[in-house]
This record gives C-alpha cells, sequence and structure tokens, in this order.
C-alpha cells in the first residue's frame, strides 16, 4: 500500500517543510502523544514520514475529491477506484473540548480520540490486509452516496483558491486574502479553504492557527462536529 | 482593458496579449492554443477529441477568439483579477461530477519537498491511501 500525504499549503514548502523534516519530529510537544493517542511504544519510535509528502497550494485534490477539511483521507484500490471516498481520517474533535489557554484537552474526549483513531487504524490494516475482501470497502453506490457531490458554488470557490494561489506566490497577499475569503462565502463548509484564509500573512504561514477568529468560527459550528467520525457501520 | 495572465487547468499561463472588451476576452488562436490547448479548426475549437462549433461573435474581425464565450458555453466558473491582469478559468460543475461520481480516482501531479513531480496515475497498481493536513 502507498501512503500519500497532501499537504493543503499556499505558502508551499515554506508552510510545510519544518513539519515534515526531523527537527520538528525532535520538538514535538508531548501533549501530542495524549492528543494522536499514541502509545508510549509508539511515541518513542516517531521518525520522519518516510512516504511520499506532496504540496498543493491550490488544493486542487480538495475540490477534486470533495474534501472539507484537513486531515481526511481517501481509499484508493490497485485499479485506481475509490472504494472510501473523503472522510475523516481517524480523527476526533479534540478541538471542541480543547482548553484555549493550555491546549489541554479532558480524558473522556482523549479516550473518545483515541478509540476513533484506533478504529479507523484497524480499518486502515484491515484493507491493506484483505484487498477487495475488507468489510471496509464500500460498494459503488454507498462511496457515490456519502461523497460530497460538487455544485456551482464548488468550482466557483475552487476557481478563487487557484486565482488566490497565483496571486499569493505573486506577493498581492491583500488581493490573494479576497480570493481566499470569496472561496470561504461561497462554500463556508469548506473548513480547509477558511483555515487557509486566515493564515496567508508571511508571519502566519506554517504556524497552527489558534487565534480567536478560528475559535469563534469553531464556535459558530454548535452542535456540529468539526471532524465527524469515519462511519463504519456499512462493515458491522 | 490588457489580459496577460490565464489560468486554465493546472497550467498557468503569462505574458499574454488577451483584450477585454465588455464582456469579451479575445484571445489570438496562437495565444488561446498556449494558454487552454483549444486550436482553430475547420470544425469549430478542438481539444483532444473535443470540438465544439464557433457559435455567431465568438471570432472578431481580427480572427481572434472569444474566451469568455467558450467558458460560458462549457459551464466555466470564470474568476478575474483586473489588478493584476489574470483570469482564471474553472472546471465545469459538471465535469467535476461526472469525474468523482465515475469513481475513479482523479489524478493530480504535485511536487514533494524537493520540487519533484508526482502523479496519482503513477501508483496505478497499488492501493493508495491518500490524505490531505495542512500546517495551519
Amino acid at each position: 500500500m502507498e501512503f500519500i500525504a497532501v499537504a493543503f499549503d499556499t505558502g508551499g514548502k515554506a508552510a510545510v517543510e519544518a513539519r515534515i523534516k526531523s527537527a520538528d519530529i525532535a520538538e514535538r510537544p508531548p501533549v501530542l502523544a495524549r492528543l494522536m493517542g499514541w502509545s508510549p511504544d509508539l511515541w518513542a519510535k516517531q521518525t520522519p514520514p518516510t512516504y511520499l509528502n506532496l504540496i498543493d497550494e491550490a488544493h486542487i485534490v480538495g475540490e477534486r475529491y470533495g474534501m472539507v477539511n484537513v486531515p481526511q483521507g481517501v481509499w484508493i484500490d490497485e485499479a485506481g477506484h475509490i472504494v472510501r471516498p473523503a472522510e475523516s481520517a481517524g480523527t476526533a474533535d479534540m478541538v471542541r473540548h480543547m482548553n484555549r489557554e493550555t491546549f489541554e484537552v479532558p480524558d473522556a474526549a482523549v479516550n473518545r480520540g483515541i478509540e476513533i483513531r484506533n478504529t479507523y487504524i484497524e480499518a486502515l490494516r484491515d484493507w491493506a490486509r484483505n484487498g477487495a475482501a475488507s468489510r471496509y470497502i464500500l460498494p459503488p453506490a454507498e462511496v457515490r452516496r456519502r461523497m460530497r457531490g460538487p455544485e456551482e458554488a464548488d468550482v466557483r470557490a475552487a476557481t478563487h483558491v487557484r486565482l488566490g494561489r497565483h496571486l499569493f506566490a505573486s506577493g498581492a497577499l491583500d488581493r490573494a486574502k479576497h480570493h481566499f475569503d470569496a472561496a470561504v462565502r461561497l462554500c463556508p463548509d469548506k473548513w480547509h479553504y477558511r483555515r487557509q484564509s486566515y493564515m496567508l500573512d508571511p508571519e502566519s504561514i506554517g504556524q497552527l492557527n489558534v487565534t480567536p477568529g478560528f475559535w469563534a468560527a469553531v464556535d459558530a459550528l454548535g452542535d456540529e462536529s468539526f471532524y465527524p467520525p469515519a462511519d463504519f457501520s456499512h462493515a458491522q | 482593458m490588457a489580459v496577460s495572465t490565464i489560468l486554465y487547468d493546472d497550467h498557468t499561463t503569462v505574458g499574454l496579449g488577451a483584450e477585454l472588451d465588455g464582456d469579451h476576452l479575445w484571445l489570438t488562436p496562437a495565444d488561446l492554443q498556449r494558454a487552454t490547448g483549444w486550436t482553430l479548426e475547420p470544425e469549430g475549437l478542438c481539444r483532444g477529441d473535443a470540438c465544439v462549433r464557433l457559435d455567431a461573435g465568438w471570432q472578431d474581425v481580427q480572427g481572434r477568439v472569444d474566451l469568455a464565450a467558450l467558458a460560458r458555453h462549457l459551464g466555466q466558473p470564470v474568476v478575474r483579477e483586473d489588478t493584476a491582469g489574470a483570469w482564471a478559468f474553472g472546471a465545469s460543475v459538471n465535469t467535476r461530477r461526472d469525474q468523482l461520481f465515475a469513481l475513479e480516482a482523479p489524478d493530480f501531479t504535485l511536487p514533494d519537498l524537493d520540487g519533484k513531480l508526482h502523479s496519482l496515475a503513477d501508483f496505478r497498481g497499488k492501493k493508495v491511501f491518500m490524505f490531505s493536513w495542512g500546517s495551519y
């Protein structure tokens, strides 16, 4: 099985390099072990990724696969067919429970996050072992039913983002922001556009967004989930 | 008004001599081909196996082609930035919907940290777990 990580990052290499290279990994705060559900054994084994890491400055993969946030995962079989569409890839709603001063997360939320993550990883391992016989792959009709089919607003928003990325690369930051903001207005549910739009200033490139604007957007979700867990009910 | 940059499919073409006149975006056939891959043929405008009949008003007296009119015909979203003389043309919603619902994983080509390009199609024959992330 091939793992391909795609960074939706208009800041390009400057935004993502430190996260991928070993120096940053050595500085990972231990609280991440809790947030990611890594056991002490896994934490001790952490290394830089050996899988392919790609950079998608214009978020084109997000458009083509109907993604609405990061991280999301897609399963593609040997024939190039989508067997699970874009969905949260083992990520839990930690952000909804996080203390905004200390970034600590209550035990109950951590435990729920670990459960969601492990369930997803076990499903992925099952597919790796069993391929087409895995109970976690979905029949085509179910894949289509779960897909976020594109609407006019989606393709227009993606076009704004493409132009915004071009303007960003040209140094026209204010105009780039204008087009990212337009994409957010067209597709308010696409968090990768929204989160990117907050983080275009040169001083914020590569930083995790914990600004009041981000928290306000999260709060505006109300009872909706930031990372709805992958639905494995079909496998039961 | 001059338009010098066109974003079309995954390509960005600069140094064009396109001219905006009302809602027409006039390009010479050479610029049209360079920016979009569409060529002026006896059948109309063609790209790959597809040809579109040239409607009245799509060509001016200088022989230039109205790319904005073609985009409207194809249902493509068009976004412009006049301060930069740049226009972006997206895929139509039908194109994207057909691609996605066919369940054929849409291809893409992107760089890694070293700038080396990789395409999803390179991995045909293997299972692929693809996941997005962002630094933000």
